[in-house]
């Protein structure tokens, strides 16, 4: 079919687990969606979101969900957060199946309603480590000015949530969920309610801090070329129900690669197989 | 035959010149004033407590004048006598006493009423059968005016505290938990998917996400109930005072009224209209500028 699945293996070296020192340290398996199927309920009928859909994400992967609106990467995110059921399939993570929501894959959604407006931008970050981590006061509020300064925020600590621009939000909602240090971080979509220009920004600054803490992404977009900046490996989906189409690398992109010639084919690549394809299969 | 004339532009051709570019960087702002002080008489009348003085000034003057026309002090005392049995029924302690009596009652009925409130919308936000619950006692017993029950109460409590109790928390009750109720199901889908993210669940998930993403309603339901109550209250006692013998603010109308002190039973509405100012306006506004304004929920 391809030639990506001979480059299946995980480029990205990171965190070697310790004691394994037998291959060139790359990072383990650490989430595993298998055949997982996912159906939503309306008043009247049953829907199909997703159908046997599987794929693996390693320690330290930017892994991106892509695929046309419809095709249930966000109905998949929400399954591996733990807020949805599949119907069939599973979701393993660091080999024990996923049990509902947990504090070991934090979400950051794409609605800037996901700070609770009666804390300010420090007391956001610090609630979860409070309620979730059980940490003592002072080192939730410790944690979380680290944090805040690392996406630039230390100076709006004390502000209220809708004193904050659309970016600022969601770099708090960022800040607050490494703060947990999850297993994983989960992305649904994150940017996709700012503008271009701070969209580009906060694309760059994701991937600075992913640079800087190193931590498994797993990353819901509908942009080809957000997909290429962001990710190192992209799972293509089919619309309705969504289906694997393909699972490309994109590890050689950075955000200077966008008018490059090889990126500009990965974009007309991925486009061709998420509409062309499938069109004339139908 | 002529030709309708068609209006058409002169052939001119549509391509823009070729305009120098320029940059500039801007030099600092010296003498613009980037922010400056409203006009004195503009931050004047935009001081609420200034336009709602003058609005009660309005009224007052309205008054006085439709009782001087009356000129009847047994069916429409006029404004500076009541002032004048208001002043009185303080200074000998009678209209403070009352006043107390009925606050005290008026305070335990509201704050059961709320407790009340806050355990049946909790069910009802987290089981199916609570919403049910919810939903059918709120359409049977919301409709019923509290004074109706109270022949019931009387039966069943006896005359004194725990029938006005008993109509109290009717009254609060159930506009309360429609509120709060209504005020949970508003509460952003996200919102509940981020508290849930970090492991609450049940009651803690109600107190730490729930209410306070809900506060606005809760606080109208609280404002609405504590009218109620009022309301309840003061009708209750015209009926027999609060406990035997001791009557409150409504024994006191109704007492006044059959002695013909018409200028007291004036003094005494005044006393209810008085405290529900005060409690409106320091109590609640107070706590609403503290917290949903504070946090840009609520205008």
């Amino acid at each position: 079919m391809h030639e990506c699945t001979a480059m299946a293996a995980n480029p990205t070296v990171l965190y070697p687990p310790p004691g394994s020192s037998d291959s060139p340290a790359t990072s383990a398996k650490l989430l595993t969606v298998d055949n997982v199927s996912l159906e939503y309920r309306t008043r009247e009928r049953i829907v199909r979101a997703t159908h046997e859909v599987s794929f693996d994400v390693y320690g330290g992967d930017r892994f991106v969900l892509l695929g046309p609106s419809g095709c249930g990467k966000s109905t998949l995110l929400k399954a591996v957060a733990g807020f949805i059921e599949p119907t069939a399939g599973s979701i393993r993570i660091d080999d024990k199946p996923v049990r509902g929501p947990g504090t070991d894959r934090i979400v950051v959604f794409q609605e800037f309603d996901q700070l609770p407006p009666w804390k300010t931008v420090l007391q956001n970050v610090a609630f979860p480590l409070r309620v979730g981590k059980k940490l003592s006061r002072a080192e939730a509020r410790e944690r979380a000015l680290h944090f805040l300064d690392k996406v630039g925020l230390t100076a709006f600590a004390d502000a209220y949530p809708h004193t904050l621009s659309g970016g600022m939000k969601q770099r708090v909602a960022i800040a607050r969920a490494l703060a947990m240090q999850p297993r994983v971080l989960l992305m649904d979509e994150p940017f996709a309610a700012l503008d271009a220009l701070t969209r580009r920004k906060m694309q760059e600054e994701l991937l600075r801090l992913w640079d800087d803490a190193s931590f498994t992404l797993l990353f819901v977009t509908h942009s080809i070329e957000e997909a290429l900046i962001v990710g190192n490996r992209i799972l293509l989906l089919t619309p309705h129900p969504g289906r694997v189409r393909a699972e490309l690398n994109s590890h050689q992109f950075t955000k200077d690669s966008a008018g490059r010639t090889d990126f500009q084919q990965s974009v007309a690549r991925i486009h061709r197989l998420l509409f062309e394809d499938t069109e004339a299969v139908q | 035959m002529s030709t309708p004339t068609i209006p058409s532009f002169e052939p001119v051709a549509l391509v823009p010149p070729v305009r120098e570019e320029y940059e500039r960087s801007p030099e600092p702002l010296q003498d613009v004033a980037v922010e400056a002080p409203l006009p004195f008489g503009k931050r004047l009348s935009n001081q609420t407590w200034l336009r709602k003085a003058l609005i009660a000034l309005v009224l007052i003057g309205i008054w006085e004048a439709a009782a001087r026309a009356v000129g009847n002090d047994l069916l429409l005392p006029t404004f500076t006598d009541t002032l004048t049995a208001f002043v009185q029924g303080i200074w000998s302690g009678e209209l403070i006493a009352k006043t107390a009596i009925s606050l005290s009652v008026l305070l335990r009925g509201y704050l059961l009423g709320v407790v009340l409130a806050f355990v049946l919308t909790s069910l009802a936000v987290s089981t199916r059968f609570g919403r049910d619950l919810l939903s059918m006692l709120t359409a049977m017993f919301n409709p019923l005016p509290s004074i109706a029950l109270l022949p019931l109460a009387l039966l069943w409590f006896g005359l004194g505290t725990g029938s006005l109790l008993f109509v109290l928390v009717h009254s609060v009750l159930w506009p309360l938990a429609l509120n709060t109720y209504s005020g949970f199901q508003s509460v952003p889908e996200t919102l509940r998917m981020t508290g849930r993210n970090y492991g609450l669940k049940g009651l803690r998930h109600v107190l730490l996400i729930l209410v306070p993403a809900a506060l606005p309603s809760i606080l109208a339901g609280l404002r609405v109930g504590w009218a109620f109550a009022w309301r309840t209250l003061i009708a209750a006692e015209l009926v027999f005072g609060a406990s035997s013998g001791n009557g409150g603010l409504g024994w006191y109308i109704f007492q006044n009224r059959n002695e013909l002190y018409t200028d007291r039973v004036f003094a005494g509405l005044a006393a209810v209209i008085v405290i529900g100012l005060v409690v409106e306006h320091l109590v609640f506004d107070t706590f609403e500028r503290l917290t949903v304004r504070r946090w840009g929920v609520q205008r």
